[in-house]
């Protein structure tokens, strides 16, 4: 079972979501932060880390011994990570995708992949949870690849949740693909309410089960209800806005252990989205 | 030309709220809205759109099947798995690299290019901006970043007007590097909890990295003083005014709700004072003067 929860909106609470709906539930699973640009989930957590791994991801080096400065390279990347003067081979590798392309068009075998570091995976324990997050290095502006690398840390026989960062772009997707359920949480105001339809206009093309949390449910309007109501998003839980809730999360603190009361709901949360996937899968 | 670009690392810090606000308490300038993943200040602003064009961005393979072998050297050169044993092509997955278009031996596989979103030049009551929308699980944030602050600062020059406001995304990845290179300065609008201090900071170094000068301000400041001063002493670590804190406030809401800014939906509350003495600040800080 892979749950990403998502939001369009940032600040609405995925984090928040995420992490309580993974503290109430009391079997093993694994919490994946894929927010690698603003990684937060490990404030609430406070997993104990055992492992942190460089990742990198692999871009061409190019030997002028053997280059014959023939331009194949430079023509066929789509990212103009590489430029041949006539006695020169430059690389940009910021500008690299990692498509391979350069290293294969060359008749020479004058291009080999080295690798760029642009970011970190963490791996700890954070009491019943296997907690892994990446952590993209200030300055790098692709995250996908390291969103992707995250992901390679499911597993699929057991309960992975994602937390997903904001938007509707690629970032969000490499969240998102092949989950079994997202989660939405969004706010009752038009802001909400926009990046909303935008992010379940991205799920509908992925195809996948979606359900909603409402925070902060008292403030704003109704106009995130009845537009969940037209498009048959089910609504599967409430937060209404709380001072104290706040000002839990002001300090790291999970909210199923400041406001214990909080647990049987987000267990019940989880509960009703095992069940529509399950039904789903019967479907 | 002085172009202020507000970013905070997290979302929902209240960046739109506050580029509104100080849209409402600012003349001869244009708006920008680089949030092009969700964009959300036309939301407070209902421009009237002038201008619609187009943004094409990038390529997607598809494969004829008609010209296609079978012969499976796009399946196994692609690195992104975006084509499946039937040889069909994931748009989703697709890079645009090229790399199945140029080896394919038969020549059976095209590369349209992608109309990847729209961009706009609109009239507003609060003067001209420039926004755009990004389709949905679309790429290229950043380019369309790029050509949207260009388009914004060539439409001040036309006009003859010293002042860009720039609406930035969260996060610190792609779209926000292209939001912030060569801007005057940046405002970091953060929040006193653990994830807005530790997301402040990541957008600090960025701001250190590209050589921006930053200020930062504290929105909400009062749902815990003590983050609030921790934040203050990190923005002093990287050599960045604090230009203000706002108390929490929900006229912000209120005025959202409303569809507009908070300095014209309660000009005399606390947070709309709050708000003009932080944009105050920032017009006469050194980086938005010399």
């Amino acid at each position: 079972m892979i749950i990403s929860v998502a939001s369009g909106k940032g600040g609405t609470g995925k984090t928040t979501v995420a992490v309580n709906m993974a503290a109430s539930l009391q079997r093993p699973l694994r919490f994946l932060d894929c927010d690698v640009e603003a990684p937060n989930a490990h404030l609430f957590l406070n997993p104990k880390i055992r492992e942190t791994r460089p990742f990198s991801v692999p871009v061409p080096e190019i030997d002028e011994e053997k280059c014959t400065y023939c331009k194949k390279c430079a023509r066929i990347c789509r990212f103009r990570a590489i430029a041949i003067l006539d006695k020169a081979a430059l690389t940009f590798p910021e500008l690299c995708h990692s498509c391979g392309g350069c290293m294969a068009v060359c008749p020479e075998s004058a291009i080999s992949e080295i690798g760029r570091d642009v970011g970190e995976i963490a791996i700890g324990q954070s009491a019943h949870m296997e907690f892994i997050h990446g952590r993209l290095r200030v300055g790098e502006a692709m995250s996908p690849p390291l969103i992707k690398a995250v992901r390679t840390y499911e597993q699929p026989d057991m309960i992975n949740i994602i937390d997903a960062p904001p938007g509707t772009s690629c970032p969000v997707v490499a969240a998102m693909k092949g989950a079994d359920f997202i989660l939405m949480v969004t706010e009752p105001t038009p802001f909400g309410l926009h990046d909303l339809q935008l992010a379940v206009g991205a799920v509908a093309i992925l195809g996948i089960p979606c359900g909603l949390v409402i925070n902060c449910s008292d403030i704003g309007d109704d106009r995130v209800k009845q537009y969940a109501e037209t498009e048959n998003l089910p609504i599967l839980m409430e937060i209404p806005f709380d001072r104290r809730i706040a000002q839990a999360y002001t300090r790291g603190e999970l909210l199923v252990e400041a406001l214990p009361e909080w647990k049987a709901s987000f267990r019940e949360l989880y509960g009703k989205i095992d069940r529509m996937v399950k039904k789903g899968d019967q479907r | 030309m002085k172009e202020l670009v507000i970013i905070s690392g997290k979302g929902g810090t209240g960046k739109t709220s506050l580029t509104a606000s100080f849209a409402a308490l600012s003349r001869n300038k244009v708006l920008c809205d680089a949030d092009v993943d969700a964009a959300d200040l036309h939301l407070l602003l209902q421009p009237d759109i002038r201008q619609k064009t187009d943004f094409t961005g990038g390529n997607t393979a598809l494969i004829a099947l008609d010209r296609c072998t079978q012969c499976g050297l796009c399946v196994e050169m692609c690195r992104f798995k975006a084509i499946s044993g039937d040889f069909v092509v994931d748009p989703i997955d697709c890079e645009g690299c090229g790399v199945c278009v140029d080896f394919c031996p038969e020549q059976a596989i095209d590369f349209p290019e992608n109309t990847c979103g729209q961009w706009y030049v609109s009239d507003t009551r609060l003067g001209p901006m420039v926004h755009a929308r990004l389709g949905l699980a679309e790429e290229n944030s950043g380019k369309l970043v790029t050509l949207i602050r260009q388009e914004a600062r060539k439409l001040a020059e036309e006009k003859g007007w010293g002042l860009i406001i720039t609406d930035g995304p969260p996060g610190v990845g792609c779209p926000v590097i292209a939001s912030i290179g060569g801007a005057s300065a940046l405002l970091i609008v953060t929040e006193p909890t653990v994830s807005g201090l530790h997301d402040m900071d990541r957008a600090a170094q960025l701001a250190a990295h590209f050589k921006v000068p930053g200020m930062v301000c504290v929105n909400k400041y009062d749902l815990n003083q003590e983050k609030a001063t921790e934040i203050e002493a990190r923005a002093a670590f990287y050599h960045m005014n604090v230009v203000g804190r706002i108390a929490f406030d929900p006229a912000f809401t209120k005025a959202m709700v409303k569809g507009r800014t908070l300095p014209e939906y309660e000009p005399q509350g606390d947070a709309s004072r709050q708000v003009k003495q932080i944009w105050q600040q920032i017009i006469a800080s050194d980086a938005m003067i010399n």
